[in-house]
């Protein structure tokens, strides 16, 4: 393991963070306060990324990465949100920002895509208004170079015969269509941050890679960065740089893409890796992860995991595992793992004593 | 669209007819005798015979429906057995009246309940929100004649702002809308009628509002980056379709139910002569107000669909 690594060691330490990151979330934690509970959907997530990497944030249903996501445009109602921690975009302190200038970075220098073409889209504008009015919003244009522009963004989204489409509504138009008019609205106005919530997870197998494609090639060509959320393990290895698996609302671990899907360290990516479908035989069952995300109103001290997890021992609910990186920015946050010569390795029998404090 | 219009104005053909074959049917299965109203009870029976044999009113059901059906497409609603007038220009006359206020009064509550509405759903749980909720409940239960009567009782006789009853001098035939010493007529009914639409279309508009602002597109449209108004624009639009299905509705309802807001101020309409018809038991005048209210609630109908169809591009290619 540690003879593959090596190689291209000294490469990926000369680019590890460095104060050029153009995104930088600090401690963010969201919590979502009603009356009846205080939901803490995001605990404390940090990472950075710089101009033109991809982010690929993987994890369950309610793992926190969509609501992460939502935290970046402000997108959460404000009654109802607590947000702590720090998030910069380029020159923009995203939580410093007035609501003014929050809506102009919106569409403009951050923009999103969202999970479900179907419901994205307004159904009583045309795709041709829908791109044109964010035009108009962020560029000051009037409507006919709105339009054009429009006409512009579906090209460049390889919608097929593109005059016609700009006048469609979306009901008229199928899913994997509509995300790609969903992705021209997004880019319209250049965005330097791309946010992609599953954008593919809607779509049919073959459209899905033909999205995927897309997205990773205007992502290179316009130079944005891109956090895109999925739970889809070969997707993430298509197009991540970098890859943060959250549970809970806590990455628990993050690094480069091949080396957290290559080598994953934390039980829960293992679990999860293992758990996918690539060449087992038929007859064998399928590795499943046992049990239920935890209910992140009342989440335990200590690893948010160990429940769920086959090495957990009574060292994981005392307390929060700390995060342990090594010298490839390679962090995972559990006490069974450690940082030996300059790399993580998972150790089953390892005790927290182990574990750098 | 034109396609969508004809088939949709060709679909009213049997819906017409049927409406006549209701409104024919209704008064001969009406208990009484129109002759018999007519005449002295002293009327020797050959006479009353003879009147009877004059209104066709001895032919078999069926030839009397036929009969009556094509004097109706000739315009030819039969004649009052009351004042022996044709039923025509009567119905007519009234109906002018009735629509108009009818019209003035569901357009003013559309916008007024579209304001109110707006405001209580984007603000929800705000003072406007709760004072919008407390009209609506005093609209929908409060009775209209009640209202009516109290309009008069404080707008008529104690201030003395308002005329009380009836259309003035002008009377109905040189009515006009736009001269305040008519209109001011007008004012007391319009708001009568208006109040209960406007309870329901406002709480409509809130309820199917704050359901759109849910919905994942408002979330597209803020990562957008579009501001509170244009997003709230795209909300409205969104429940057009719902608020003009409703519009109709009222409308039709309107133009229906007035008999009790148009007996309080005796407005020349056609709940008024509705009330004078089924009193004197005037069965052709009875027919022709029916007749012309029911075709009136098919056209709206017809009408609400093809707007409908204009707001919403999914219904007119499904």
């Amino acid at each position: 393991m540690n003879e593959m690594r090596s190689p291209d060691l000294s490469l990926v330490e000369a680019q590890s963070e460095t104060p050029e990151a153009y995104v930088k979330v600090k401690d963010l934690e969201v919590r979502f306060v009603s009356r009846e509970a205080t939901v803490k959907a995001v605990n404390g997530v940090s990472f950075e990324l710089k101009k033109g990497e991809v982010l690929c944030v993987i994890g369950e249903s309610g793992s926190g990465k969509s609501v992460m996501m939502r935290s970046l445009l402000q997108l959460h109602a404000k009654k109802r949100t607590r947000m702590t921690g720090e998030m910069r975009v380029g020159e923009h302190d995203i939580m410093k920002v007035t609501e003014k200038r929050m809506s102009e970075l919106r569409g403009s220098t951050i923009s999103m895509i969202f999970q479900e073409p179907m419901t994205a889209l307004d159904p009583l504008y045309t795709i041709g208004d829908q791109i044109a009015e964010t035009v108009m919003r962020h560029e000051r244009v009037d409507r006919d170079a709105g339009w054009k522009r429009a006409l512009e963004l579906l090209e460049l989204v390889r919608v097929p015969s593109p005059e016609r489409r700009l006048k469609a509504y979306p009901h008229e138009l199928s899913g994997g269509l509509r995300q790609r008019a969903m992705i021209a609205v997004a880019l319209s106005c250049r965005p330097s941050l791309l946010l992609a919530d599953e954008p593919t997870t809607a779509l049919d197998a073959s459209v899905q890679i033909q999205v995927l494609v897309l997205l990773r090639k205007l992502q290179r060509e316009m130079g944005m960065s891109m956090i895109f959320v999925t739970h889809d393990l070969g997707v993430a290895a298509q197009i991540a740089d970098k890859v943060a698996v959250m549970y809970a609302g806590r990455i628990i671990e993050y690094g480069n893409a091949r080396d957290v899907l290559m080598h994953p360290e934390h039980p829960y990516t293992r679990a999860m890796l293992s758990s996918t479908i690539k060449d087992q035989d038929r007859s064998a069952p399928l590795d499943t992860i046992a049990g239920t995300p935890p209910d992140l109103r009342a989440l335990p001290d200590g690893c948010s995991f160990a429940p769920r997890c086959k090495y957990a021992g009574p060292e994981c609910l005392a307390a929060m595992p700390p995060e342990v990186t090594d010298g490839r920015n390679h962090m995972a946050r559990c006490v069974r793992v450690s940082a030996v010569r300059g790399l993580l390795a998972f150790e089953p029998g390892l005790a927290a004593a182990n574990v750098p404090a | 669209m034109w396609m969508y219009a004809l088939r949709r104005l060709v679909l009213t053909i049997p819906i017409l007819l049927g409406v006549t074959i209701i409104c024919f049917a209704l008064v001969q299965i009406a208990p009484g005798d129109p002759i018999t109203s007519l005449v002295r009870p002293d009327t020797p029976p050959e006479q009353i015979a003879a009147l009877r044999a004059y209104y066709g009113l001895d032919q078999p059901v069926v030839f009397q429906y036929l009969m009556w059906l094509w004097r109706v497409l000739g315009g030819n609603f039969g004649t009052s057995i009351a004042n022996n007038a044709p039923v025509a220009s009567e119905v007519m006359r009234a109906f002018a009246n009735t629509i108009v206020i009818a019209l003035i009064s569901v357009l003013f509550a559309f916008v007024v309940s579209l304001v109110l509405g707006t405001i209580a759903a984007i603000r929800q749980g705000g003072i406007v929100d709760r004072l919008v909720t407390a009209l609506a409940v005093f609209g929908i239960s409060v009775p209209t004649f009640w209202l009516a009567v109290v309009l008069v009782i404080i707008f008529a006789v104690n201030l003395n702002w308002l005329p009380a009853t009836g259309m003035g001098a002008s009377g109905s035939d040189s009515f006009n809308y736009f001269v305040w010493d008519d209109f001011k007529f007008a004012i007391m009914p319009i708001v009568a009628l208006a109040l209960p639409p406007l309870a329901i279309m406002t709480r409509i508009t809130r309820a199917s509002l704050s359901e759109i602002l849910n919905q994942d597109f408002i979330q597209t449209l803020r990562a957008k980056g579009l501001g509170g108004f244009q997003i709230i624009t795209h909300a409205i639009r969104n429940i057009m379709p719902a608020a003009i299905a409703m519009l109709g509705l009222q409308l039709g309802y309107l133009i229906g139910g007035s008999v009790l807001v148009e007996t309080v101020f005796t407005w020349p309409g056609t709940g008024a002569l509705l009330n004078k018809a089924i009193l004197t038991r005037d069965i052709p005048l009875l027919q022709g107000t029916i007749l012309v209210l029911a075709g009136a609630f098919v056209l709206i109908n017809l009408v609400v669909d093809l707007a409908q169809s204009l707001v919403d591009p999914r219904i007119k290619r499904s």
